[in-house]
C-alpha cells in the first residue's frame, strides 16, 4: 500500500512517488494518446534555441504567461486604503470572486468587495437596476463609510454610465444623498491593474475633495503609494516621515486592512486614511507619489485642479532613499535626523560587506514599471548587471526613463528593455542568454524550473512563499531586505551547486 | 457579540441549538437586508428536517447584487473547472487579460507532462484584448493567434477558445474561426461560449463546457467509430467523470478502481487528454464523482451511446466501501469479489487512521460551504472521524443537489444557499463550530475569529483527499487544523486576565 505508515502520512509530495502510483502513471499512458517521449525531449530542446527565440518573438496576436492583471484589481486595492470603504465592482460577478481570491492568496488576509452581479438581462437593458439594488444592499449589510465603484469589462462594453447611475441610485434612496460614492471607469481592455489604481485614486480624491479647497495650506505632504503590495513599505514610509517630523497624509493607507492583528474578532474595515484627511489633502503643501506609472492621471489632476506641486520619489536602494529624504527635508524644512543617517551607514556597510558576491552578476527581472525601476536603481548601485528587463504593462515614457537610468551606469550598459513582452518571451531569453539570477513574482518559479535560474521573489503576486509582503523594500531598511534576499539566494545556489561529495564539494565552503 | 478576549476557542456542541433556534437565527440575520433583498434571500436559508425530500431552499437563482456572494462566473466553470485540466490542449482565455491571469494555476489540477511542450495546464494563454479589439472585433486576432500557438507549441493536441464577457457582447463569430482554424492546423478547435455574464454562477459554465464536448469532440468519436478506428474495449472499461485531480484526487481514486479490476480509459478532466475524451463513448459505465459539473455529458452519453452512469463518493472509508460495492455490483462476480478484497485490504490502514485521529476529533463540529458537490460529499468523511455537521450550503448547487444532500445530513442542519459574506459570518458567530471548511475568500475571516479553517476547494494545498490514501491525509489535516497550538495564542494574556477579574 502506498500509504503504508500512519505515523508518517504521505500527502501528494511523497504519495505519488510510491511504486503503486508510478505503475498507475505508466499504465495510464496507454490511454492518453501522448507523444513519443523522444519527440517531447527533442521539442523541449528546440524551445531552448535561438531559432525558437526568433519565432517566439515574431508572434503578434498570442500572449503567453503575461505579467499583468486588469484594471479593477488595482482599483479595489486603492479603495481599501480609505477608512470604512467597500469596493463595489459594477458588472458580472465572477471578476470580484477572482480579485478577492487573488489578494487573499497573496496577503493571507480577508478582502471584502461586492459585485452588482450583472447577467444576460443586464447585458441587454444595462446594469442600472443592479447598481441601484447593489448599493442599497451593500450599504445596509456592510455599513461602509464610503462605497468606491469601478467597472468590469462587461459594463464598459455595454457602455454603462456610472455617474448617471449613481445619481439615480441616490435619488432612488439606495444610499443617502451625502454618502460618498466615488467611481472610476476601469475597462480591462485598457492598460493594466496599475491604470485601474490610478483611475480609482483619482476618482476617490475628486469626490472627497470637492468644495474642500481652503485659503491656506494645511502644511502637510500627501504621499501616494501606487499599486503597492509591500505592507512593510507603507509602514516604512510612515516611520521615516515620523522620524523626520513630517506631517503627512498617506493616500491611501491600506496597511492595517492588509495586515490586521488576530485578536479573535473579525472586523471587515481596518484602519485606513480617514475621509476627513483625504478630503483635506487638497490643501496640502505638495504631493509625492512613490510610483510614477500608477499615478500619472492622479498627479496630473492634482497639479491642474488642486494647483499643488507633485513629484515622484522611489525610495529604493541607497540613492533612491537619499533622494526621498532630501526631497522631504526640502518640502518640510526639517533636517534629516541622525537616526536615519545611521541607518544609511548600516545599510551601506551591509552592501559593502556583500559586494564581492554581487559584482558583475547578470540579472533578469520583470514586474510593474515602477517596481522594475526601483530594482534597477538598487542593482546598479551594488554592481550587479541587469541584462533582461521585462515589463508586460510597459509604456513609452517608462522605457525612456528606464533607458536613461541604465545608461547612467556602466553596469546598465548591457541591458535590454523588453516592453510589452511576456514570461514565455523571457523563457527564450533565459535559455539563449543565461543570467545568474531572476527577480520576479511567484510565476517566476516556472522559469526557475525550466531554466534553472535561481529566483528571488519580489513583486506581486507572491503566492508560494509566506510573509514577504510584510517586509519593506523602501528605505535603508528596505535596502537591507533586498540585499538579504538577493545575496543569500546567490549563496544558497552556490551551495546547491557544490554539494556533491567528492566531486563538487571542494567549494562547499563554510565561510563565504 | 462575543468580547474579543473571550472569543478564543469558545465553541458550541452540535446539540446547543434546536431547529427552532436556528430558524430564529435565520430570521434575525435576514433583518439586516432591505425588504426586496430580504424576500429574495429568505428562500435560500432553512433548517433541514428529517424525512423531507429536499433541504427546503431555493437554488440556482441570481445572486443578490451587493450581497457579497462567493460565486464566480460561467468562464470560471468552463475554463477553470471543466476544460482547463485537459492537459494536452491549449485553452485560450479569449478577451481581456484578467480572467486568464486570475485563474492561472489557481486550482491545483495535477497532471504529468512537460509543461510548455506536451502539456499546458499551468500556463496562461490569452488574446489580451485591447480597445481596438473591442471596437473592430477579435476574430482575426483569434485566427492568427491559433496559427502562432500551433507553431510555437507543435505538440498540442488541440485548442479550446474560452470566451470572456466581451466576446458575446461585440458579436464575434468564434465558431467560424474555430472551424477554419481546425482545418488549418489539422487539430481539434473548440469554441466555448462561456462569457461570464451567462447564467447565475459557475454552474452554467459547466453546462456550456459539457455541451461543447458534445458538439465539438464527440463527433470525432462518431467518425472514427464509423471508420472502424476505435479499438474494441473490454467489459471492464469505465471512465472517471467529474474528478479534477485536485492534489491528485483522481489518481487516489483510479488506483482503487484498477485494484477491483476495472480498466479506467479516461479521466474527466483532471490529468485528462483529448484522446481520452474522444474515446469515452466506448466505455461500459461512466463513474461520476462531481455530478453538478458533469451530469450533462453523462446523460448525453446515456441517451446517445447507451452508456449508464453511476454516482459514487470516495470521501471517507464508509462511503468508499459502499461506492466500491455499488460499482462492483454493475459488473460480474470477479469484480465483486475483488471489491471485497480491496475493502478488506485497506481495512487495517483505515482503522489505524481512525484509531489515531478519531479520539482527537470526536464530537467536534464543522460548518461547510463549498461549490456544487462537496457540501454533501465530504460529510461522511467527517462522520468517519466522529465529527458533527451543523451547517452546509452550496455556492452554485441546484435543487437536485439539495435533494441528494438529504441523504447526508442530520435533522436540524442549517442550510444556506449562495450564502453572502454577511450571513455566513453571522451564522458562524452564533453557532460557533469548531471548524469552518470553505474557500480561500472565507479562510482568513474565520481565522481572525480564532476559528480553525480548512479550504475545501484546494484542500488547503494538501491532498489528495479521495480514496483510502486520501482519507488518511484528510484526517491528518483536520487534526492539524483543529489541534494547532497557535489558536491558543490568540488574545493577549493581560486582556484575558482583565476579562476574568
Amino acid at each position: 500500500m502506498a500509504q503504508n505508515n500512519i505515523d508518517n502520512i504521505k500527502d501528494h509530495v511523497e504519495l505519488f512517488h510510491q511504486d503503486e502510483y508510478q505503475e498507475l502513471f505508466a499504465g495510464k499512458k496507454e490511454f492518453e494518446g501522448g507523444h513519443d517521449p523522444d519527440l517531447v525531449a527533442q521539442t523541449a530542446e528546440w524551445t531552448k534555441t535561438w531559432e525558437y527565440r526568433e519565432k517566439n518573438f515574431a508572434r503578434e496576436a498570442l500572449t503567453v504567461n503575461p505579467a499583468k492583471a486588469c484594471q479593477p484589481l488595482g482599483a479595489i486595492l486603492a479603495a481599501v486604503g480609505f477608512e470604512g470603504t467597500l469596493p463595489f465592482v459594477h458588472g458580472s460577478q465572477g471578476c470580484v470572486a477572482y480579485f478577492r481570491s487573488h489578494f487573499t492568496r497573496h496577503f493571507k488576509e480577508p478582502f471584502s468587495a461586492v459585485s452588482s452581479s450583472m447577467t444576460e438581462d443586464a447585458a441587454v437593458f444595462g446594469g442600472q437596476n443592479n447598481l441601484i439594488d447593489g448599493l442599497a444592499n451593500s450599504y445596509s449589510l456592510y455599513q461602509p463609510k464610503m462605497i468606491a465603484v469601478c467597472t468590469t469589462c462587461m459594463a464598459e462594453v455595454i457602455g454603462d454610465d456610472l455617474q448617471a447611475f449613481i445619481n439615480n441610485a441616490k435619488s432612488a434612496g439606495s444610499v443617502p444623498q451625502e454618502f460618498p460614492v466615488p467611481y472610476a471607469h476601469t475597462p480591462s481592455f485598457v492598460g493594466s491593474h496599475i491604470t485601474g489604481y490610478d483611475n480609482m485614486i483619482k476618482g476617490i480624491l475628486t469626490n472627497l475633495t470637492k468644495d474642500q479647497k481652503a485659503e491656506t495650506t494645511n502644511g502637510k505632504i500627501n504621499f501616494i503609494p501606487g499599486f503597492e503590495t509591500y505592507i512593510g513599505n507603507l509602514r516604512e514610509i510612515k516611520r521615516i516621515a515620523s522620524l523626520m517630523g513630517a506631517d503627512y497624509t498617506l493616500l491611501a493607507d491600506n496597511s492595517d486592512y492588509l495586515d490586521s492583528p488576530n485578536d479573535g474578532e473579525y472586523h471587515m474595515y481596518q484602519g485606513g486614511t480617514t475621509l476627513e484627511d483625504a478630503a483635506d489633502s487638497i490643501n496640502a503643501e505638495a504631493t509625492v507619489a512613490f510610483q510614477a506609472y500608477s499615478t500619472t492621471k492622479t498627479r496630473e489632476y492634482i497639479g491642474k485642479e488642486w494647483k499643488q506641486p507633485t513629484s515622484v520619489a522611489r525610495p529604493v536602494g541607497i540613492r533612491g532613499t537619499d533622494e526621498f529624504l532630501i526631497k522631504l527635508s526640502a518640502l518640510t524644512g526639517k533636517p534629516i535626523p541622525k537616526e536615519l543617517e545611521e541607518e544609511r551607514g548600516r545599510a551601506v556597510d551591509a552592501l559593502t560587506d556583500s559586494q564581492a558576491w554581487l559584482h558583475g552578476k547578470r540579472v533578469a527581472l520583470y514586474g510593474d514599471p515602477d517596481l522594475v525601476i526601483g530594482l534597477v536603481q538598487f542593482l546598479l548601485e551594488i554592481g550587479a548587471e541587469p541584462v533582461h528587463v521585462l515589463v508586460t504593462n510597459s509604456n513609452p515614457d517608462f522605457e525612456t526613463e528606464l533607458r536613461a537610468l541604465l545608461d547612467s551606469s556602466p553596469f546598465g550598459a548591457g541591458a535590454t528593455i523588453w516592453g510589452g513582452k511576456d514570461l514565455w518571451h523571457l523563457r527564450s531569453l533565459l535559455f539563449t542568454e543565461p543570467v545568474d539570477l531572476l527577480i520576479g513574482n511567484s510565476y517566476g518559479k516556472y522559469l526557475w524550473r525550466d531554466t534553472h535560474t535561481p529566483l528571488v521573489r519580489i513583486g506581486y503576486p507572491i503566492f508560494d512563499r509566506h510573509h514577504l509582503h510584510r517586509y519593506s523594500t523602501y528605505g535603508y531598511q528596505g535596502a537591507i531586505n533586498l540585499l538579504n534576499w538577493i545575496v543569500n539566494t546567490l549563496l544558497d545556489e552556490l551551495d546547491r551547486n557544490t554539494i556533491v561529495p567528492a566531486k563538487t564539494d571542494i567549494s562547499y565552503d563554510l565561510i563565504r | 457579540m462575543t468580547p474579543p478576549e473571550l472569543a478564543t476557542l469558545e465553541t458550541a456542541p452540535a446539540e446547543a441549538f434546536t431547529t427552532a433556534d436556528k430558524k430564529e437565527l435565520i430570521k434575525e440575520v435576514l433583518e439586516a437586508y432591505p425588504d426586496k433583498a430580504k424576500k429574495k434571500r429568505e428562500k435560500h436559508l432553512n433548517v433541514f428536517e428529517e424525512g423531507k425530500s429536499d433541504c427546503g431552499v431555493k437554488s440556482n437563482i441570481k445572486s443578490v447584487p451587493g450581497s457579497m456572494t462567493t460565486r464566480g462566473c460561467a468562464y470560471a466553470g468552463s475554463k477553470g473547472v471543466v476544460w482547463g485540466p485537459i492537459k494536452d490542449m491549449i485553452h485560450i482565455s479569449h478577451g481581456p487579460v484578467g480572467c486568464g491571469y486570475y485563474s492561472w494555476s489557481g486550482r491545483r489540477n495535477y497532471y504529468i507532462g512537460t509543461t510548455g511542450i506536451d502539456s499546458f495546464g499551468t500556463m496562461q494563454f490569452t488574446s489580451d484584448f485591447q480597445e481596438r479589439d473591442i471596437v473592430f472585433g477579435g476574430d482575426k486576432k483569434l485566427a492568427k493567434l491559433i496559427t502562432e500557438l500551433d507553431e510555437l507549441f507543435p505538440l498540442n493536441r488541440g485548442v479550446s477558445i474560452q470566451s470572456e464577457c466581451p466576446i458575446g457582447l461585440i458579436g464575434d463569430d468564434i465558431e467560424a474561426v474555430a472551424k477554419k482554424s481546425a482545418k488549418e492546423i489539422g487539430k481539434t478547435v473548440v469554441p466555448v461560449r462561456c462569457e461570464g455574464f451567462r447564467g447565475v454562477s459557475q454552474s452554467l459554465g459547466h453546462h456550456i463546457a459539457n455541451d461543447a464536448v458534445r458538439d465539438w469532440v464527440f463527433p470525432q468519436y462518431d467518425k472514427e467509430k464509423k471508420a472502424g478506428n476505435i479499438p474494441d474495449g473490454t467489459e471492464y472499461d469505465v471512465a472517471i467523470i467529474g474528478d479534477y485531480n485536485i492534489g491528485g484526487d483522481a489518481w487516489s481514486s483510479r488506483i482503487l478502481l484498477e485494484e477491483i479490476g476495472l480498466r479506467v480509459v479516461a479521466q474527466w478532466s483532471g490529468d485528462g487528454t483529448l484522446h481520452e475524451m474522444i474515446n469515452t463513448p466506448s466505455v461500459k459505465l461512466n463513474l461520476v464523482h462531481c455530478y453538478r459539473s458533469m451530469n450533462y455529458i453523462s446523460r448525453h452519453m446515456e441517451e446517445t451511446y447507451g452508456i449508464p452512469w453511476l454516482e459514487y463518493n470516495f470521501f471517507g472509508p464508509t462511503q468508499i466501501a459502499e461506492s466500491l460495492r455499488t460499482i462492483a455490483a454493475k459488473f460480474d462476480e470477479t469484480i465483486q469479489a475483488k471489491a471485497e478484497e480491496v475493502i478488506a485490504k485497506y481495512e487495517a490502514q483505515t482503522q489505524a487512521v481512525i484509531a489515531k485521529y478519531r479520539p482527537r476529533l470526536e464530537g467536534k463540529t464543522v460548518a461547510l460551504m463549498v461549490g456544487g458537490l462537496r457540501p454533501r460529499h465530504v460529510v461522511p468523511a467527517f462522520y468517519d472521524l466522529g465529527m458533527r455537521l451543523i451547517g452546509t450550503g452550496y455556492e452554485f448547487g441546484h435543487n437536485d443537489d439539495y435533494k441528494r444532500t438529504t441523504h447526508y445530513v442530520e435533522d436540524g442542519t442549517l442550510i444556506y444557499d449562495d450564502v453572502s459574506a454577511y450571513e455566513f459570518e453571522e451564522f458562524i458567530k452564533e453557532l460557533k463550530p469548531d471548524l469552518v471548511a470553505s474557500g480561500i475568500k472565507e479562510k482568513y475571516v474565520f481565522q481572525k475569529m480564532a476559528l480553525p479553517f480548512r479550504q475545501m476547494h484546494s484542500w488547503d494545498y494538501s491532498g489528495p483527499y479521495h480514496g483510502y490514501d486520501g482519507f488518511a491525509i484528510f484526517a491528518r489535516d483536520m487534526d492539524l487544523a483543529l489541534n494547532s497550538p497557535t489558536w491558543s495564542l490568540i488574545g493577549a494574556p493581560w486582556k484575558k486576565a482583565e476579562a476574568t477579574a
